[in-house]
Parts: structure tokens; sequence; C-alpha cells
């Protein structure tokens, strides 16, 4: 059964299908959540965090703020903005430091497939954390963040974030500084994503008209695209030079 | 050059630096099917450079390799599937099994028979037993041959060994010298780095050393079988 020789001009005819490329990208973030229900690596640190952080936040505004709605959507994105960082860096950052990148790269594979596999795992994890961080806010400030409005717009939002995250975590992973690296490179990015993630909550909470908080719904939704965009075209250049 | 001849490893006149540092200075060597070719060197020496760029996960600055009638610049993701890298890390899961590692990397392969493969290899590298035990309570020698069963996991026609030798006992060293008989057996091109001169020259049929970046072409070795 070995595998023949390849052919002159043989590769550019043997492209996977779309269902091959999408086995790929499930076959990656499956075996990226199963080694972290084992691990216990990102998950616990992004919940515990999330927790900890927003009972911190608690402790700060409680006698001093008149209205928790005024600082509520600024705690949520704050919150999901460094507990994203702490977990985005040990996507890459586990297979660099097992080896485990080499294998991935040597498969026959679009590397566009693995990046948008560990991007769905992060997804994941986000949403998990998201998941307790809102119900939790509600305890602590009293605030009912679960708005089709909001909700819509965190979704949004989290997928930028980690599409953009997970580029630069690939980016950073062979550094050995990528723990304070990522972060540098990565919240002047994410400036836009913040600004309208935080616009859009006050909105809503506020009860503005809807109209004003689609236009902020938009502009996340352009930011996802173009971050999609520019992940495919360069995806391949991170991994040109092993 | 008819194909039947065609060699299935090709460098030709390969250079890499790596910063002002210069690694590969117009290395030149073929491999053929049914050949093992031992590549001896100091650390440092280019050794891994070499076979990262037989493997594609690195490019040379100049020159250019080939894998039978294909040159890998320009190449897409599918011409990996003709190359097995049992590098010097093991690149396994080791929070998963070792049947779980197999299957993910049968999965990304895309391999049809990938039950049947991953039995076949885990029997034959004696790993069955501990088929569904973490690969973290492994040992090192175990961890090799995992690495191998996944390296050969495609049945590829190219294998390529970065040290198989380090850290090995004398059964698993036993074991990995069988390996190179059979591939050379089933008509495999095998190009494997040692710091050891004299197994290198028990493995292979041709012994090669890096100097200065330079490939120096040594003396035929003695085939051991």
């Amino acid at each position: 059964m070995m595998a023949e020789l390849p052919q002159e001009g043989e590769q550019s005819r043997a492209r996977a299908g779309l269902a091959g490329y999408f086995r790929v990208v499930w076959t990656v973030a499956e075996k990226d959540v199963r080694t972290e229900l084992r691990a216990k690596e990102i998950l616990g640190t992004m919940a515990a965090f999330s927790v900890l952080a927003a009972v911190i936040f608690g402790l700060a505004f409680d006698l001093r703020v008149p209205r928790t709605e005024l600082v509520v959507p600024g705690i949520l994105w704050v919150i999901i903005l460094f507990a994203g960082v702490l977990g985005l860096h040990r996507s890459f950052g586990s297979e660099t430091d097992r080896g485990t990148l080499t294998g991935l790269l040597l498969a026959p594979v679009e590397r566009s497939a693995l990046y948008l596999g560990k991007t769905a795992a992060n997804l994941l994890y986000f949403l998990v954390v998201e998941a307790l961080l809102v119900p939790a806010l509600l305890i602590l400030f009293d605030v009912n963040l679960l708005k089709p409005l909001i909700l819509l717009g965190l979704l949004l939002g989290t997928i930028g974030y980690v599409a953009v995250g997970t580029l630069f975590a690939a980016l950073t992973a062979r550094n050995r500084a990528r723990e304070t690296l990522l972060p540098v490179l990565l919240l002047p990015v994410l400036a836009p994503l913040f600004i309208s993630g935080v616009g859009l909550t006050a909105a809503v909470l506020d009860g503005r008209a809807a109209s004003e908080a689609w236009p902020w719904i938009g502009i996340i939704a352009l930011y996802d695209v173009l971050v999609f965009a520019v992940a495919f075209l360069i995806v391949d250049l991170i991994w040109e030079q092993g | 050059m008819t194909r039947l001849s065609l060699p299935l490893i090709r460098c030709e006149n390969v250079r890499k630096r790596h910063g002002h540092r210069r690694i590969l200075r117009d290395v030149t060597f073929s491999v053929a099917a049914g050949e093992v070719l031992a590549l001896l060197g100091a650390n440092g020496s280019g050794k891994t450079t070499l076979l990262r760029i037989i493997a594609g996960l690195d490019r040379p600055d100049r020159g250019e390799v080939w894998l039978g009638p294909v040159p890998l610049s320009g190449a897409g993701p599918e011409i990996r599937r003709y190359v097995g890298v049992v590098a010097h890390a093991p690149l396994l899961y080791d929070r998963l099994t070792g049947s779980e590692n197999l299957g993910f990397y049968a999965r990304l392969y895309n391999l049809e028979d990938a039950g049947a493969r991953i039995e076949h290899l885990l029997r034959s590298l004696r790993l069955w037993a501990r088929r569904d035990d973490a690969v973290r309570t492994y040992s090192r020698g175990m961890s090799q041959r995992l690495a191998i069963a996944r390296a050969l996991l495609h049945d590829p026609p190219v294998v390529v060994f970065d040290e198989p030798d380090t850290g090995l006992d004398r059964q698993s060293l036993e074991d990995v010298s069988d390996l190179f008989r059979q591939l050379r057996g089933r008509g495999r091109a095998v190009f494997v780095t040692t710091h050891d001169t004299a197994r290198a020259f028990s493995w292979a049929d041709r012994v090669c050393e890096l100097r200065n970046g330079c490939l120096q072409q040594n003396a035929e070795s003695k085939r051991n079988g």
C-alpha cells in the first residue's frame, strides 16, 4: 500500500474538495478539544480568571458607581479581552512546546485548514467562558446581558477576536517571549472590536433604539470579514520558514 | 533518466543561511529506492536543517530538492504525503493515547484503511498492548516506536530520520536496525542523520558527512544484512 511516487504536475490536481478541507478543520478542532478536556490548561485558566476578575470588578465598583449599567459593558469586554489572551497563547504554544506543530505542518493539508481548526476550538472555549461570565455579571452587578442584540454582538465579537487572536498566536508561537509578545501585538489590533463591543452593549443597556445598536454590529461583522480575509492571505507565510 | 532509475530524493546545490552563518553550501546528493543514506555531522553542522528541507518544513535559499520527478519548490500540500519524518521530538500528543494519536494523523492523511493500518503498525512495533494508554505514560523507547509508527502510517516512499538512536536502549536500537532493513527491502528511500559513525556504517548503504556546510561523500558502507 505504499503511496505511489508523485507524478509531475500531480500536486495541482490533487486538491482535496471542500468536504476534505472541512474534514481537516473538524479533525484539528476535535483533537484540540479532546486534549483540552484532559489537560484543562486553557478552559480552566480562562474560566477562573473571568469569574475572579468579575468578582474583583464587583468589589471595586460596588460602592462608587451610581448605576452599574454604566460600567458593566466595559467590564464585560475587558474581562473577555484579558481572559482570551490567557487562553490564546496556549493554542499554538502547547503545540510548539511539545513539538507537535511540526507534525501538523508535515501533514498533506492546507495550512489554512489547520488555522481554522484551531480557531474553531478556541471559539468553543471562549463561548463556554462567556456562558459563565454573563450570569456571573448578572449576579454580581444585577445587570441582565441576556438580550438578543448583546448576545449577537458578543458572538460576532468573539468570532473576530478568536480569528485574529489565533492568527497572532500562530505568529508568536515560536517566540520565547510569546506570553508577553501576544498581548502587546494583539491588543492594539483589537481596539476597533473592543470599542464597538462596548458601544453596542452600552446602547442596548441604556435602552436606546435598536437602530443605534445595529451600526456597532455592522462594524463588528466587517471586522470579522476583514480578519478572516487577512488570515487566509498570510497563514501560509507564517509557517513558510519552519 | 527513466522513471525506474530516478532517485526518490535528489538535492541539487542546496544552500541555506541562518543569519550570517552559512549552514549548507551547495549540498548535492541523491537517494535511490531501496537505499539507506546516513548523514554524519557534529552538533550544529546542519544535519537537521537539511532534513527539514527534504521534509518540506524549510526552504533552501538556493538549489532544489526533488521527490522523484517533482521539485519541492512550488509543490502543493499533497507532496507532503510522500515523506515520512521521524524527528528528534516524537511529534505526539502526550494527553492522547497511542491509538488516538495515530487515528488523528490518519484522519489528517485521509487514510482509507486507517484502522487496519494502525493495528498492523502497533502490533509490529510492540505497542498494541499499550494502545489505550496516554502517551505521557510511555517510556522514551515506546514514544520513539510510536513516532516511527506515525511516520510510516501513510506508507511513504521516502522516510527521513533525525537521530533515531538518541536515548534508545539496546533492544530499541535493534528494532531501528531491523526497520531500516525492512524499509530497504520494500524499496523505500531512507535518509538518516546520526552522530554515531559505527552505527551509520551498520545502517546505511552510503554514508556522508556534513563539514562546514559541505557534504563529504564517504566510502560505501558494508550493508548490515
